[in-house]
């Protein structure tokens, strides 16, 4: 099979739309464009109905009530949601928040700017695996602890926290949980009840639905989790969330949200195979090649993996008909290495030597074949050019050498 | 990010990789950068003893695309230059050639800080060897 060029390895950054997901959403742009608050006429009737049609495949999904699922605009604003709406809302009970230092920026910042605003934040660390340690949670824990919130799956090296088991601290403790299930939720098994979650944070686009939707899950009983809106206006979504509802972008988001539950067991199992194939032959073809993160704990499309003496943007550059990711400082809009990979204590030079792949549902083996063939091919070229390769070859320890960094 | 065609083509097609002797007396290296800055640059130039010109030039370096390029266009400048003219040779040539984008001067600066310090590796040696030759021959008078 002739395999077509750029190829697309990136699926943690986003993912098309499945084109099934389209053909559900076409009608609602034209003939079915109604206002899903407009109660007093039919096309206000056909909105409606789209959107809780998809509101309970959304629901479905994650083993939720559709009256749980609060739309948004995207998982960014679900974060926001979750963490300012429990912290006004349960600024009496305490002002203490619990989250971890490789959660994604809308949850990082979210709570920087609630520390402005008299929180006091724990940001635990991670292990060499990229996982919280349970014990250091428990330690964390105070009388003031209002929200926990640890994401489910990080969108750099894949790694899965221990969900449940935090769910069932929090619980125990009577503590709200928050996951961000961005990156797992349509990719592996994921149910709110069993893992005890109280709110998880989702997106169309991130499981082959449009952009600008998201959602968050808001348990309703047991507890019944209350939260201060962060947008006011006409009350829609039971109040936690105004504006005119998404009706396009919610009808896609649930057909995906379909077709996940229907396909993940299989396509979960076919992109483990393709992972571990080319994991297999990166490490076949190349030495010291590091794997960040936990292979064990892990979604099985990522693969996030350090090419060591050899700088991420100058890799990207020469597999440049390949979309992937780099934890290089020089691919990143703040200039700074990977702050994930940075956790993981490996040093910050195998962050800016990192590579982030993301498979999906219209990987093939052909691509990874050619993606594993080329970065072999690039990696040993840049080694040749590499000060730092030929250093270590030269049995020079890298870590202990004193580096010119003045005025850099 | 875009990159210019003559960024492009250095990364492509980089001059003058490889390493000279670096206990050569007439060689000096430069070694400048820091892995964990994502950077590391290591120049070196060959004098001739005779006419104080640059004969060669080498380079090696861990970096993106423009820290690359900015390397391999610094050893395809030095190579004919005497050392005096090695050291006038600045970074915003380097910037104006590549035509780098504003994020990417440091790598400018970056291959500048490696001309100079390869040529005072070679000066320091040089000294050290006229130092060496000046003892020899008072102990042998």
């Amino acid at each position: 099979m002739a395999i077509k060029l750029p190829i697309y390895m990136d699926y943690h950054a986003t993912t098309p739309c499945d084109p099934r997901v389209v053909e559900a959403m076409l009608p609602y742009f034209t003939e079915k464009f109604g206002n899903a608050a407009s109660r007093n006429h039919p096309f206000g009737w056909e909105a409606e109905e789209a959107v809780e049609k998809g509101r309970k495949q959304v629901a479905d999904l994650i083993g939720a009530s559709p009256k749980e699922i609060v739309f948004t605009s995207g998982a960014t604003e679900s974060d926001n949601l979750a963490i300012k709406g429990v912290a006004e809302m349960y600024r009496e009970k305490g002002n203490h928040i619990i989250t971890c230092v490789t959660e994604h920026k809308a949850i990082i910042d979210t709570c920087k700017r609630l520390e402005k605003n008299g929180y006091r934040v724990t940001y635990l660390p991670v292990q060499k695996d990229g996982r919280i340690s349970l014990d250091e949670l428990k330690a964390a824990i105070s009388d003031k602890t209002i929200l926990i919130s640890i994401m489910a799956a990080n969108n750099e090296i894949g790694v899965i926290q221990p969900i449940a088991e935090i769910g069932a601290i929090a619980k125990e403790k009577g503590i709200l949980f928050h996951t961000d299930a961005v990156q797992i939720v349509g990719k592996v098994p994921f149910n709110v009840n069993d893992l005890k979650v109280d709110m998880a944070s989702l997106s169309g686009h991130k499981m082959y639905g449009p952009k600008g939707v998201g959602a968050l899950y808001v348990r309703r009983r047991n507890p019944r989790v209350l939260l201060a809106p962060i947008i006011d206006g006409g009350g829609h979504e039971r109040g936690m969330r105004s504006g005119t509802l998404n009706v396009t972008g919610i009808v896609g988001f649930g057909k995906a949200a379909e077709l996940c539950k229907q396909e993940m067991a299989a396509e979960s199992e076919r992109l483990r195979g393709l992972r571990d194939y080319l994991n297999d032959k990166l490490h076949k073809n190349l030495d010291e090649i590091y794997i960040n993160g936990s292979m064990e704990h892990r979604l099985p499309h990522n693969l996030n993996i350090s090419f060591a003496y050899v700088e991420g943007e100058s890799l990207l550059m020469g597999i440049n008909d390949v979309a992937v990711s780099s934890g290089s400082a020089c691919t990143s809009a703040s200039l700074e290495p990977s702050y994930v990979l940075k956790a993981l204590g490996a040093g910050d030079d195998l962050a800016h030597s990192s590579i982030r792949f993301g498979l999906g549902r219209w990987s093939t083996k052909e691509e990874v074949d050619y993606v594993a063939d080329k970065l072999t091919s690039v990696v040993t070229k840049l080694r040749d050019m590499s000060p730092l390769y030929e250093l270590a070859k030269e049995g020079v320890d890298l870590s202990t050498m004193v580096w010119q960094t003045e005025g850099h | 990010m875009a990159y210019s065609d003559k960024v492009i083509d250095h990364y492509e097609n980089p001059r003058n990789v490889g390493s000279l002797p670096k206990d050569d007396v007439n060689v000096g290296t430069g070694l400048v950068g820091a892995p964990e800055c994502g950077d590391v640059m290591k120049l070196q130039v060959k004098v001739n003893p005779a006419t104080g010109v640059i004969d060669d030039a080498k380079f090696k370096t861990f970096g993106c695309g423009s820290a690359i390029a900015s390397s391999s266009l610094a050893t395809e400048w030095l190579k004919g230059k005497t050392v005096d003219e090695a050291l006038a040779i600045k970074n915003t040539d380097i910037v104006n050639e590549l035509s780098l984008p504003p994020v990417k001067i440091h790598c400018s600066v970056l291959a500048e800080d490696a001309i100079k310090a390869a040529i005072a590796d070679y000066k320091k040696k040089q000294a050290s060897e006229g130092k060496l030759s000046a003892v020899s021959s008072q102990t042998s008078v």
